[in-house]
């Protein structure tokens, strides 16, 4: 075993992926992807909408089947794994989820012990101090006794956060935590979970369209475009102005800040009879 | 609001349950005494009231509350299986699919109590797989409230078929499928009971068993997903045995609404969501809501009886308002 901050915890080779029902002469979601994702490190998926962001997730979540080419969790065939297993090794915060009836905060936090106590087993002392501990790193402990539909976005992401850790997993996965926060939760939230990555040596795999945060706090951008990953290293090397305005089909600079990170600035470009908005 | 704690929910469930048993068997329209029920039971009064205490009043009361307990069950699963906190067995069409079901099976002169419930639980089964494909058609991905609208339509194409059936049915036939139709809990007897019990404990221990999945189902599937739920396998498990709890209940005892929509959220109210509690609290209340019900139905207008359906209509509907407000006022 190679030791933390080595050892795979999700890989993909050469993986293609159609999605059942598509027209055969469509391009696959995703094409030919190799990414690997290993401990103690932030990988953040970027690129324009539909590009195949989330189509990466899912196959490394077992929930697509690669048509050719391989999506392996610690190892592992992801198609394979019994879904409370993976849910042992991986804490998945989605998209969007609505609550169907309201619940506490410490009721939501207490759903992450669900893979390791399946339909029957009592929860007991081992499982309390997990979630204890998970509310505790993800700040809302103070928020126990809270109905869930009262937080705010940026709480509510916390206390999905917390549930994911009460899991117990080596790895995180988000897509696009910050959608609806605002700037302060949104800076607070990848602050947290860098420091999950860092202290807690978690692998952290993050779709977000804010190539900015990403670019500040991912150790490596992967960039998506048209279902192929075209760019995958650290900021310096993905974050380059021509191949930007390609994908994203408009004109960017990249200016330096003040603590070394790229970031990203869209052109102006005014609309005018002739051009049309799109260069 | 504060939640009671499970022992004391239990305990107040048990008694209500306990009371509504021994007012279903001391009251009826015969105007037996407590003193002449008390001697029946201990097997010491005469024939006649012996008779009316264990052939009539005991077995109703065990078939209301059985049927009262499997469909508040049900609509409890239904509700977070498909999200929506207005699903009951009523509004997704089951209840009107296992109707269809037994209506053909009673035309085409099946009679027996055993095998009723088999083609109610046919006729369910057909209703839900309809309700989906409905709900799948009009977006791609399924939505709870296009599987209600599924339900509600799919449930009212059942009603009209059943009308279609038994207006070109022949007088005899006609007269035992209208009967039933109307639902009620009279004239079935202990054998009734027993086809009920059988054909729903294994129905009820899948839903138990589900318990947790449910939980999680209720955040969505995609994150029940994460959190180790097989959603597909537990989606198909909690409808089959859902529509089995609906299908027997239809069979014994006719289409009865309301039960599996007031019942379930009463207890949601009351101690929250968890469905390892709300489930067997859901059996309990239901149970004695339904006997306390049919016995309003039975004596309200002595020696006229009422279907007791309208009972639940009445009883139910501002009871559900009142604690909706009480917990929106929360």
């Amino acid at each position: 075993m190679s030791g933390p901050g080595q050892s795979a915890v999700f890989e993909l080779t050469d993986a293609t992926v159609r999605y059942a029902g598509a027209p055969p002469t469509a391009p696959p979601a995703l094409e030919r992807a190799t990414l690997t994702v290993r401990s103690g490190e932030c990988v953040a998926l970027v690129g324009p909408n539909g590009a195949g962001k989330t189509t990466v997730l899912r196959a490394l979540l077992g929930q697509v089947p690669c048509s050719s080419g391989r999506a392996l969790t610690l190892g592992r065939d992801a198609r394979s794994w019994p879904r409370d297993a993976l849910a042992r090794v991986v804490g998945v915060v989605s998209q969007r989820e609505e609550p169907a009836f309201p619940l506490t905060v410490r009721e939501a936090v207490e759903m992450g012990r669900y893979p390791h106590l399946g339909a029957w087993r009592a929860s007991g002392s081992a499982d309390r101090a997990a979630v204890d501990r998970a509310m505790r790193r993800a700040d809302v402990a103070a928020l126990g006794e809270r109905w869930v539909e009262t937080l705010s976005g940026g709480e509510w992401q916390r206390v999905r956060i917390a549930r994911a850790l009460a899991q117990e997993p080596r790895a995180l996965v988000l897509d696009e935590p910050t959608a609806s926060l605002d700037l302060g939760h949104e800076m607070q939230l990848f602050e947290l979970v860098l420091d999950l990555v860092r202290r807690d040596g978690l692998a952290a795999l993050v779709v977000s369209h804010h190539i900015n945060l990403a670019a500040r706090f991912a150790d490596r951008l992967v960039l998506v475009a048209g279902g192929r990953l075209v760019a995958d290293g650290p900021s310096e090397s993905v974050l380059e102005p021509r191949r930007l305005a390609e994908v994203f089909g408009w004109p960017v600079a990249v200016h330096r800040l003040a603590d070394g990170s790229l970031q990203l600035y869209p052109e102006r470009q005014p609309v005018t009879p002739d051009s049309g908005a799109v260069p | 609001m504060k939640r009671p704690s499970t022992a004391a929910l239990f305990a107040a469930l048990a008694a209500l349950a306990a009371l509504a048993a021994v007012a279903g068997v001391a009251l009826g329209a015969a105007g037996l005494s407590l003193r002449e029920v008390a001697l029946a039971l201990a097997r010491r009064g005469d024939e006649v009231t012996m008779g009316i205490v264990w052939s009539l009043r005991l077995p109703r009361v065990a078939l209301g509350f059985v049927v009262g307990g499997v469909l508040a069950v049900s609509g409890a699963a239904l509700q977070a299986l498909v999200r929506n906190p207005l699903a009951d067995p009523y509004l997704l069409g089951l209840s009107g699919g296992a109707g269809l079901g037994a209506v053909l099976a009673l035309v085409a002169g099946v009679l027996s109590a055993w095998v009723l419930p088999a083609a109610a639980f046919a006729g369910a089964l057909a209703a839900t797989a309809l309700v989906y494909r409905l709900a799948l058609v009009a977006g791609g991905a399924l939505d709870s409230r296009m599987l209600l609208l599924g339900g509600v339509v799919v449930g009212a194409f059942g009603g009209a078929l059943v009308s279609g059936i038994l207006s070109v049915s022949d007088a005899a036939q006609l007269r035992t499928a209208t009967l039933w139709l109307m639902g009620g809990l009279g004239g079935v007897g202990w054998s009734g009971v027993l086809v009920l019990v059988v054909y729903s404990v294994p129905a009820l221990a899948v839903l138990v068993a589900e318990s947790r999945a449910l939980n999680l189902l209720a955040l969505g599937e995609e994150p029940a997903l994460h959190l180790g739920a097989d959603v597909a396998r537990t989606k198909r498990r909690v409808f089959v045995a859902a529509s089995l709890l609906t299908a027997a209940s239809v069979a014994a005892a006719g289409i009865i609404g309301f039960v599996g929509l007031v019942v379930p959220h009463t207890i949601r109210l009351i101690k929250g969501h968890d469905h390892r509690v709300l489930l067997p609290a859901a059996f309990l209340l239901g149970g004695a809501f339904l006997v306390l019900a049919d016995t309003l139905a039975r004596t309200a207008f002595a020696p006229l009886e009422l279907p007791v359906g309208v009972v639940t209509a009445v009883v139910g509907v501002p009871f559900f308002v009142g604690l909706l407000r009480r917990w929106t006022g929360r």
